[in-house]
């Protein structure tokens, strides 16, 4: 590691013109990144960023690295190719709401269930930019688009519940106003071994503004948001005052100090217990909204499963060469 | 009894008829074993020095109901001392194990020729499964065939009675003593079989035994059967010195691909979603990770491919493979490899269409799907292998294309020889033909994404993970050289004809089209793919009489060998023939305009027969 460049986010930034519409959450997303890679201890070259269609998609443009723009929702399938062709690689699946949940939602759940050592970062607007703004999988009832003028009338789907229920195994979420969590979230996604899922909640100006405010807007976020760190407690609010507690049935939002709460009726967030059931409920809780890495759990990735599988065979194999196998078993001469 | 291509030799010593070719058709349930009775007849001739084919002809129901008509199944086996190339129209030898599968399959026997059935079988309820009023056994409706009445179900059980297995088990040891059978009147020994069974149940030995017992029990009584007076026997056939092994299509067409990989020192690796008939091709190369081979079953067809141009991108053999309805779902992502200019291998093993259609039948029908079937200006090479032992060679033959040419190559096998099986003489790695995957850019190199071999225009194909190359592809047009987004009109159709040129260009890489029989005169058959046994020993024997016929097979399909048209105007009259409505006739219209084109088409889930072909033939022949 010794001869690992001094890169800089400048290294990773690359020379094609960044075509999202000014203030675009996007920006964040991508500046957090480039500051990122820097930090994860690997080299340029090592790095392959996979997208699918969409706005989130052009990102793997702009990235200084190796980068594949795939088709619709296909993403997930192309990234564990590249992985699975070449372990060492850190390869990146940037999606979409729409790209992820709708049309490649199959390849999603698998690629999780898998494990494969992916890093998926989802960019959740909740709208379909690209396209020009209908309704995708994670746009809320009643919300009014160009394909639901008088309001959506699909339920949406809760990506953290999604990926507990696909047995996720890391999961994060963070708002685009905060690059500093964010990068921070994103190299503990390529450290963690196996399928690392982060949703980005984004803002898309363009089509569904202001989407995530009444949680993340500045004014009111450390109001809204729980910010999970391991080992500690789930306190949140400007004071630290109010915090999270389990009542025998679901979390609930808490103050300290009223009806005889104390802290220690506070839960402490663990993130790397295997039992999901916590995770769950954390990923369906609304109020506080709770972002950071919800679960980091380390099993055997796809690969590793894979490797002590195809090492045993080799030992044992008695095909060293192609030739071996074509001359093995009942042949004859004519 | 024989009546065609039989050479009688009085044989003193044994008193047996030697024939130089002759069909077999082992018919029953789908438990009843018949693929495995058939294949070990064949192997076991194949081991004499026999040239053999067979044809598996399976249900699609994994277990029908029993005694039911579409649960029957089949296994042909053609056995010669003459080169084989079909397994054969007519059946000599039919063995059905119960009224559905002499129900179902009676019609293929010839009068005078031979049917053996399980008489023990032909019970009321089961002749009324098979849809018998009465009991054709007994009414005389079979017309003249000799009907071989054994009590298989019975002499079976009562070999095995102290063995002490219980009533499934030992009506399982049926077929052997079928076998057994057969066996004796074709002169074959038992041992290939017996060895055979000792490594299938040698850690039951109780079933082993009973199997054995039952196998020998079939020889003697046909031995000792007043009905069976005399054997025959197959001398072995003339085939080119070497060593040899069955194989099955499906099979070859992995192991060429293990032998591709070898050859290009590329990790191979499969992405694929399981399909009939394709997914023996996933097992085979599952069963070979030893080898660094990557499988890959995916959640879909479209994460098949996708993963595999994902590991092609990453530098890797990239295969997929799958069948008619798999290849539709894969179309969009071939043309992302067609635009990302990857080196891909997509095997088709085509089966009856459209829709899920006839998932275990033959059928010739996705060749249009696999030349236009993408949006876009999408062309890719299609080759097609036309035996099962070819399959290797064509399996390999993709793979170099692919990998010398940056492209997708789609590969139309079908299930007709995919399931069938042939000797095939054992090429050894070191007589196959160099492959040499397109280069890298070496360090340090001025490079480009799009930078092009001058001759055969393959762009370079630079690894990630490989310093000063990082670079972005994708499914938007991209700029030529840079490989930049580019919306560019002149840019776009530049694009679009490179991407035709490059394809094109393969003919200068590929060798010229062969004739078979006639090299010119009145009538040129024009057949492609699986077709070739069947083509071949019809043009053959029609040429050998004296008729001026030849045969031009295709197994390159894009582009097509460069002598095409010069071929094709050696002769009078031209007539495509295929398992399709004529979608090779309409693609040789397109390219040869100049040319009549006569068609032949046969759209039933079979193959053809050499008889039909024959009599078309001949029919052509006569017209002026
Ligand atoms: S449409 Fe929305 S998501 Fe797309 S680039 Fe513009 S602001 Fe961003």
């Amino acid at each position: 590691m010794s001869d690992l460049p001094n890169y800089t986010f400048k290294d990773f930034a690359s020379d094609q013109e960044v075509r999202w519409c000014p203030g675009c959450g996007d920006y964040v997303i991508l500046r957090a990144m480039q500051k990122a890679l820097p930090m994860m201890g690997r080299r340029k070259e090592e790095f392959v960023f996979v997208s699918g269609i969409g706005c989130s998609s052009r990102f793997p443009y702009y990235m200084e690295t190796y980068g594949f723009h795939g088709i619709h929702g296909r993403a997930p399938a192309i990234a564990t190719g590249v992985k699975l062709a070449n372990p060492k690689l850190s390869v990146w699946v940037i999606t979409g709401d729409g790209d992820g949940l709708a049309i490649g939602g199959n390849h999603m759940i698998h690629a999780i269930r898998r494990n494969v050592d992916l890093n998926i970062v989802l960019f959740n607007n909740k709208i379909y930019g690209l396209t020009k703004g209908q309704f995708s999988p994670t746009s809320d009832i009643g919300q009014k688009t160009k394909s639901s003028p008088y309001g959506n009338t699909q339920p949406p789907f809760n990506f953290g519940e999604l990926v507990m229920g696909s047995a996720g195994q890391f999961y994060a979420r963070v708002p685009d106003n905060n690059p500093n969590d964010m990068a921070d979230i994103f190299v503990a996604a390529e450290k963690h071994q196996g399928t690392s899922v982060v949703e980005v909640l984004q803002n898309c100006v363009i089509f569904n503004d202001g989407a995530f405010d009444a949680v993340v807007d500045k004014s009111v976020r450390e109001d809204m948001l729980l910010y999970l760190k391991h080992g500690e407690k789930m306190l949140f609010g400007k004071e630290k005052s109010k915090g999270v507690r389990f009542n025998g049935r679901q979390l609930e939002a808490v103050t300290l100090g009223e009806n005889g709460i104390t802290e220690a009726d506070i839960l402490v967030h663990d993130a790397t217990d295997p039992n999901p059931s916590m995770h769950f409920m954390l990923t369906q809780l609304q109020y506080p909204l709770p972002v950071g890495i919800v679960r980091s759990v380390e099993v055997p990735t796809f690969e590793e499963r894979v490797a002590v599988q195809v090492k045993n065979l080799k030992e044992r194999s008695k095909y060293k060469k192609v030739d071996d196998l074509l001359f093995s078993g009942e042949t004859y001469q004519v | 009894m024989f009546d065609d291509g039989q050479t009688v030799v009085d044989d003193q010593a044994t008193s047996k008829i030697k024939l130089d070719h002759v069909v077999i058709r082992f018919a029953g349930d789908s438990g009843d074993g018949m693929q495995l009775t058939g294949s070990q007849f064949s192997d076991t001739s194949a081991m004499l020095g026999n040239d053999i084919a067979t044809f598996p002809n399976y249900p699609a129901e994994i277990r029908a109901p029993e005694g039911s008509i579409y649960g029957v199944s089949g296994f042909q086996v053609h056995i010669g001392e003459v080169e084989i190339s079909t397994p054969g129209d007519d059946v000599d030898v039919l063995v059905a194990m119960n009224p559905a599968a002499l129900k179902t399959n009676h019609s293929a026997v010839q009068a005078g020729k031979m049917i053996i059935v399980d008489v023990d079988e032909f019970t009321a309820k089961n002749l009324t499964k098979a849809g018998y009023a009465q009991n054709p056994l007994e009414d005389g409706s079979l017309g003249s065939h000799v009907i071989i009445k054994a009590p298989i179900t019975q002499l079976s059980r009562e070999a095995i009675k102290d063995i002490g297995l219980d009533n499934t088990s030992m009506n399982r040891t049926r077929n052997m003593f079928a076998l057994g059978m057969v066996f004796w009147m074709f002169s074959r020994p038992l041992d290939y079989t017996i060895k055979f069974l000792e490594k299938k149940f040698g850690h039951k030995p109780n079933i082993f035994e009973a199997n054995v017992k039952v196998l020998k029990a079939g020889y003697h009584y046909a031995e000792t059967l007043e009905l069976l007076p005399s054997a025959f026997t197959v001398l072995p056939a003339k085939m080119t010195g070497g060593t040899y092994r069955i194989i099955m299509g499906n099979t070859a067409i992995a192991w060429g691909l293990l032998a591709a990989a070898e050859k290009s020192g590329k990790q191979l690796f499969l992405g694929s979603y399981p399909i009939t008939p394709a997914s023996d091709i996933l097992h085979e190369l599952s069963e070979h990770q030893h080898f660094g081979v990557v499988t890959f079953q995916a959640e879909d067809e479209i994460a098949g491919i996708g993963s595999a141009i994902g590991a092609a991108f990453a530098g890797d053999l990239a295969i997929t493979t799958t069948s008619g309805p798999g290849l539709a779902l894969k179309s969009e992502a071939i043309g992302l490899a067609v635009m990302t200019e990857l080196p891909l291998v997509i095997v088709d093993v085509q089966r009856g269409g459209p829709s899920t259609g006839l998932p275990t039948k033959t059928e010739q029908a996705d060749l249009l799907q696999a030349m236009y079937g993408r949006n876009g200006e999408c062309p890719v090479i299609v080759v097609a292998p036309s035996s099962p032992a070819n399959c290797f060679d064509f399996a390999y033959e993709a793979s170099r294309l692919a990998l010398e040419h940056m492209t997708p190559v789609i590969l139309l096998s079908d299930g007709y020889i995919a399931n069938g099986s042939a000797p095939w003489r054992i090429r050894s790695m070191a007589d196959m033909p160099p492959i040499t995957p397109a280069r890298s850019p070496e360090p340090g190199a001025e490079w480009m994404p799009y930078l092009r071999d001058p001759q055969s225009l393959a762009r370079q194909w630079a690894l990630p993970g490989t310093p000063g190359f990082e670079h972005r592809i994708g499914g938007l047009e991209k700029e030529d050289m840079t490989g930049h987004i580019s919306y560019d009109p002149e840019n776009h159709e530049h694009m679009v004809k490179l991407r035709a040129e490059k394809v094109q260009r393969v003919e200068n890489y590929i060798p010229e089209l062969q004739v078979d029989g006639a090299e010119s005169g009145d009538l040129l058959v024009v057949g492609w793919g699986g077709t070739y046994g069947s083509l071949l020993t019809a043009v053959k024997s029609l040429h050998e009489e004296g008729r001026s016929i030849g045969l031009a097979h295709f197994n390159y399909l894009n582009p097509m060998p460069r002598n095409t048209r010069e071929v094709l105007s050696r002769f009078k009259k031209i007539a495509v023939c295929e398992l399709n409505l004529g979608q090779f006739a309409t693609l040789l219209r397109s390219k040869f305009p100049e040319f009549q084109y006569l068609q032949f088409n046969k759209v039933q889930g079979l193959p053809f027969t050499v008889l039909e072909l024959n009599n078309h033939f001949l029919h052509l022949l006569a017209k002026p």
